[in-house]
Order: structure tokens, then C-alpha cells, then sequence
């Protein structure tokens, strides 16, 4: 019982060298470097905080944890759509979260176009957490807990967007996910093969898939139709709800990164498929949804027999990290 | 040697008592001229020619009427030209006028010079649209910034009127796009006729601007409320609007 009380310090106190930038081999320059935002301890660790602080949302009852939580890559299990304050939900699902210094635009249709921008999003969206953002400062700036992780952050108490937006930044933006089966086998670390069936699975990922799901970052995180019939109720146009929507931007939506996809079910934009192979189903049958289809995408179907999807299926489980989900600096500060 | 040696040592110590000696009797230098000053730039909010007050009944061009409960619009980037056609660039210039909160933009360490116009945007230019976290007037806790889309609201207008669709009766315009054909930034130029503005050490010259918001509704493109009452995406409607309010601001005067 001990064990559960809140640690006022806010341990794990980090080695301040445990934080930085990583590029692992091979991957490309990442498009957020932290150059105007020097990655320090204490930013991070006021960045951790907050995500992880309901005080965020209008009725403190929604986190960024809520939705975001690390033991399915920072996805939010079992939940198709967010659920926010009031018992709302939204009409997406939400995605993990790693590697996010590699995107260059977030959520499913692309429309914040800097890593920076985005806490500023859930925090305002009515649905999630709920509130205008001055509230939040106005709570922030009452809190001493928050006057001390901002003036330790920033060498002042008081808290703004911009600080408050730079922090979160350093807790995500170092969400490195680098470790899994897979990049152990392509870095040949520890003689790690793959045994036939991810093999096979491995050849046909990049014969069928890695066009879209370009490696290393598995995504070229540009915007498609993958010919999923629209939802009647949602009727998402995804890329084309955007104030700045061409004709050519419904239905499209952010391809996204197949790492840690094992874990980070339900799939798709609004979360309707609940297993892999759901997923991998989908891609064989004939497209239904087909203004402005993928080109990759062949209008009747993948061909691909029930061995092929078995293979992979477990290539796919080949991309799970298990030191990111379980690594503690990331893991909510409040439970130990 | 020992005489050389100590008369040479009286000698520098000689010298370096009346080099002591010399300093106290010069003047002190004086300060050095100043080489900036101040200037303010003033913004009238109006409806034709009366001062804009919210609440208050206005008729725009196409006889519809409006009552205003908000007006705001992002002035950036403002450069100064000079009686020599030098110029002058404001930096970090990105102010939001708004009657309700500010309506002047008060600079400093401007250089001392005659000013013969000011240029501007309404808008805030594309870099700043995609550099993420920014604080003063572009914090997104301003009301001016799509935080699902990103980007600034370079001006927002809302209202309403008995002509409006709406079930309220609304009216609100909110205008951004930093890039492509829809774009809502214009640029701006205000000449000062005969007159210019005389920054200089010690007064604050003030350039007096007038921003009409029937000009919204205007030219080139009259809009009507019962034809539009609600504009937030950036398309073909946002870009008439803008180009109506590219000339909303005109030149007042000069104070010196």
C-alpha cells in the first residue's frame, strides 16, 4: 500500500543523458530536431506530468493518458473511438504515439502541420478534453505543483501555451520506439533471425504493403483511401473535413505506421476492425469506397491465400517494441 | 645602468602622473545621440463613418443590416518607408487589433527618420502558420488560431442579422488560409499624402489608420448576409471576403 502513494518529487528522477535525440541506423533525418527546444530533465519531466494530468481537461477527468496509454504503444486498447469528457466520443480512433519526430503533419487527416501545435488540439476539442485553453492556464498558474515543474522547466512559474506546448513536445517527441524483433533483425544484433513464417510474411510485407507502409518508419505518412466503405453514421471524409479541403482530399487519411501494430488495435481511422487479420481482409476483398482510391491499391483486391495472411500476420507481430511499452520513463509518474 | 634604469622609471612615472593628470581636465564625452525612437500606429474601428460600437444596428451595402459582437484582425509585418525610400522592418511584428482589447500598435526603437508610408498584411505570413509554438499576439490562446487545422484566424467577424439563415440569426466569418489560391493574407500600403511621420527622441508620432468594416461586404465582390452568413473554410468565399477587406484600411492622419 506504501508503494502506491504519489512520490512528490516525481520520481524516476532521469539521468539527464537517458534524454536525447536518436536517430537510429539508417533511418532518416527526423523532421523535428529539438533545436529550438533543448531537450532538459525537467522539461521532460514537466511534459510527463501534464500528459498525464487530467487538469487539463474542463471537468478534470480526461488526461492525455486517458486515450494514450503505454502498454499498447500509447494507443488507447479496446476503444474504436476516443472517449472523452462527458462520456463523449469522437469520431476517430486514437492512433499510438511514437517516432513522432518523423511526421510531418498529425492526426488522421493531417491537419496540424507541427508537433508543437498538437496538445494544443485534444485540449480544445470539445469531445476530448474539453476546454477553452486559458481555464487550463488559469489552473495551471493556481497549482504550486505546476509553479515548480515551470519555473524548474523554464526558470519561470508561470505557465503559457508556448512553454506548456514545448514541454509536451520533449515527453512525446522522445517517445523513440527502435527496438523491436524486427529492427533487431535488420541491425543483426544478437544473431536474431526470423523463423519461415516471418520470413515469408517479411517478403510479402514488402512485395504488397511497404509501398505505403515504407520502412524504416513503416509509413511514408502520406494521405490515401484504403477503400474502406464510409461509415454511415460518421461519414468521414477524412483529409476532406479540413477548412482547407480540395475535391481530391475525401476519404483520404494518414497512412500509419505498422510498428507496434499488434498492439495498437482497434485498427483503422474509426477503429472498425478489431484483429490483424480483419485488417488483411480487408485489402482481398474489392474495394467499395473507390473516389480517390490508393493507386497502390488494386480496385478488386489483393490476392493472397490463407498461408500468406498467416505469414504476415506474424511478421507483423515481429514489430512490436517491448522496451518502449515498458520503458518507465514514460510510464505515468503517479503509479509505481 | 642603474641610473638609466631609475631615471627611466622616474621618467614613466612622471608621465604616467600627468597622464593622470589630463584625464581630470577633459570633459566628459557626451552621450551619444539617440537614434531611435517611438511611434505609434492607431487603429479607428468603423462602420462608414461612425465609430464602431457593438451591438448597434449597422445597414451594409446590399441593405442588409448587422449588429456586431466581434471584430478582430492580425496586423503583421509592418515596414516603415522613409522620405529617402529606405526602409525600415518592424521586428517580430504580429499584433491583433481588436476594439474590445487593443487598437494600437505602439513601436519602439524605431529609427529616427521622416516616414512617408507604412506597409502591412492582414494575416500572419506563411513561416509563422508552420513553425509551431509561438507566444505574444500569435499564442493560440488568442481566439485567433485553428488548432484542428492549423493555422491563424486573420480576422473574424461575427454578429447577426435579421437577414441571416441561421436559426440565431448569426453571423460569423472567420478567415485564414496562409497558403494556396484561397489564401487570406493581403498586403497592404498606406501612403501618408504630404505629411509624414517624424520619429524622433523624444515625442511619439502617431499614424492614424481607419479600418471600415462595411468594406468587408463591399468591393470587388458585394456579399450579402442572406447569401452568406457563415464562412470558416478557406475557398473560393473566404478569398472574396478577403479581397474585400484588403482596402477596409486607409489612411487618417499624421500627429507629430
Amino acid at each position: 500500500m506504501v508503494r502506491c502513494k504519489v512520490d512528490p518529487k516525481i520520481n524516476p528522477i532521469l539521468p539527464s543523458d537517458d534524454l536525447k535525440e536518436i536517430i537510429p541506423p539508417n533511418w532518416p533525418q527526423p523532421k523535428y530536431t529539438f533545436s529550438t527546444n533543448t531537450i532538459t530533465e525537467d522539461k521532460f519531466i514537466l511534459g510527463r506530468a501534464l500528459f498525464y494530468d487530467p487538469i487539463l481537461s474542463k471537468d478534470n477527468t480526461i488526461s492525455c493518458g486517458s486515450c494514450h496509454q503505454q502498454f499498447v504503444a500509447f494507443a488507447n486498447a479496446d476503444h474504436a473511438l476516443s472517449h472523452g469528457i462527458n462520456d463523449l466520443l469522437g469520431k476517430r480512433n486514437a492512433p499510438g504515439l511514437f517516432n513522432l519526430v518523423w511526421h510531418s503533419s498529425f492526426m488522421h487527416d493531417g491537419g496540424i502541420n507541427h508537433i508543437e501545435n498538437q496538445p494544443i488540439a485534444p485540449i480544445t476539442n470539445t469531445v476530448e478534453m474539453g476546454d477553452d485553453i486559458n481555464p487550463i492556464l488559469e489552473k495551471l498558474n493556481a497549482s504550486s505543483k505546476y509553479k515548480n515543474l515551470f519555473n524548474k522547466a523554464f526558470g519561470s512559474e508561470v505557465a503559457d501555451t508556448k512553454k506548456l506546448q514545448l514541454a509536451m513536445v520533449q515527453f512525446m517527441g522522445l517517445m523513440y520506439s527502435y527496438n523491436s524483433k524486427y529492427d533487431r533483425f535488420k541491425r543483426q544484433e544478437n544473431n536474431t533471425s526470423f523463423n519461415d513464417s516471418e520470413t515469408r510474411g517479411y517478403s510479402l510485407f514488402l512485395q504488397k504493403c511497404a509501398v505505403c507502409h515504407t520502412e524504416p518508419l513503416m509509413s511514408s505518412f502520406e494521405f490515401r483511401n484504403n477503400g474502406l466503405p464510409v461509415d454511415p453514421f460518421l461519414k468521414d471524409k477524412g483529409r476532406g473535413e479540413l477548412n482547407t479541403a480540395e475535391p481530391g482530399d475525401d476519404y483520404l487519411f494518414k497512412i500509419p505506421s505498422l510498428r507496434n501494430v499488434a498492439l495498437t488495435g482497434p485498427y483503422m481511422h474509426d477503429g472498425r476492425f478489431t484483429t490483424l487479420e480483419q485488417c488483411i481482409n480487408h485489402y482481398t476483398a474489392a474495394f467499395t469506397n473507390t473516389i480517390n482510391l490508393a493507386p497502390e491499391l488494386p480496385r478488386q483486391g489483393m490476392t493472397l491465400s490463407a498461408q500468406d495472411k498467416a505469414d504476415l500476420v506474424s511478421f507483423l507481430n515481429t514489430l512490436t517494441d517491448y522496451r518502449f511499452i515498458s520503458d518507465k520513463r514514460f510510464a505515468d509518474p503517479n503509479f509505481k | 645602468m642603474n641610473i638609466i634604469k631609475y631615471t627611466l622609471v622616474i621618467l614613466s612615472l612622471f608621465a604616467l602622473a600627468s597622464c593622470k593628470k589630463d584625464t581630470k581636465t577633459v570633459e566628459p564625452t557626451p552621450e551619444p545621440a539617440p537614434t531611435t525612437g517611438n511611434l505609434k500606429i492607431n487603429f479607428a474601428n468603423k462602420v462608414g463613418t461612425a465609430n464602431l460600437s457593438y451591438n448597434t444596428t449597422y445597414t451594409i451595402q446590399s441593405g442588409d443590416s448587422i449588429s456586431i459582437t466581434k471584430f478582430k484582425y492580425y496586423i503583421s509585418n509592418i515596414v516603415l518607408t522613409k522620405s529617402d525610400n529606405s526602409t525600415y522592418t518592424v521586428p517580430n511584428s504580429y499584433d491583433i487589433i481588436d476594439p474590445a482589447v487593443k487598437t494600437a500598435i505602439n513601436l519602439t526603437n524605431v529609427p529616427i527618420a521622416n516616414y512617408k508610408s507604412v506597409q502591412f498584411i492582414i494575416g500572419v505570413d506563411s513561416a509563422r502558420n508552420k513553425s509551431g509554438a509561438q507566444d505574444g499576439d500569435l499564442a493560440p490562446n488568442k481566439d485567433m488560431f485553428w488548432s484542428w487545422n492549423t493555422g491563424y484566424i486573420f480576422l473574424k467577424l461575427e454578429g447577426t442579422s435579421p437577414q441571416s439563415s441561421a436559426s440565431n440569426k448569426s453571423v460569423i466569418y472567420h478567415i485564414g488560409g496562409f497558403s494556396g489560391l484561397n489564401k487570406g493574407i493581403r498586403t497592404v500600403t498606406i501612403n501618408f499624402g504630404s505629411s509624414t511621420a517624424n520619429v524622433n527622441s523624444s515625442g511619439t508620432p502617431a499614424i492614424n489608420l481607419n479600418t471600415d468594416v462595411l468594406e468587408i461586404f463591399k468591393n470587388p465582390s458585394p456579399i450579402s448576409i442572406s447569401s452568406l452568413n457563415f464562412q470558416m473554410s478557406v475557398n473560393a468565399s473566404s478569398k472574396m471576403i478577403a479581397d474585400n477587406y484588403a482596402d477596409m484600411i486607409t489612411f487618417g492622419s499624421i500627429t507629430n
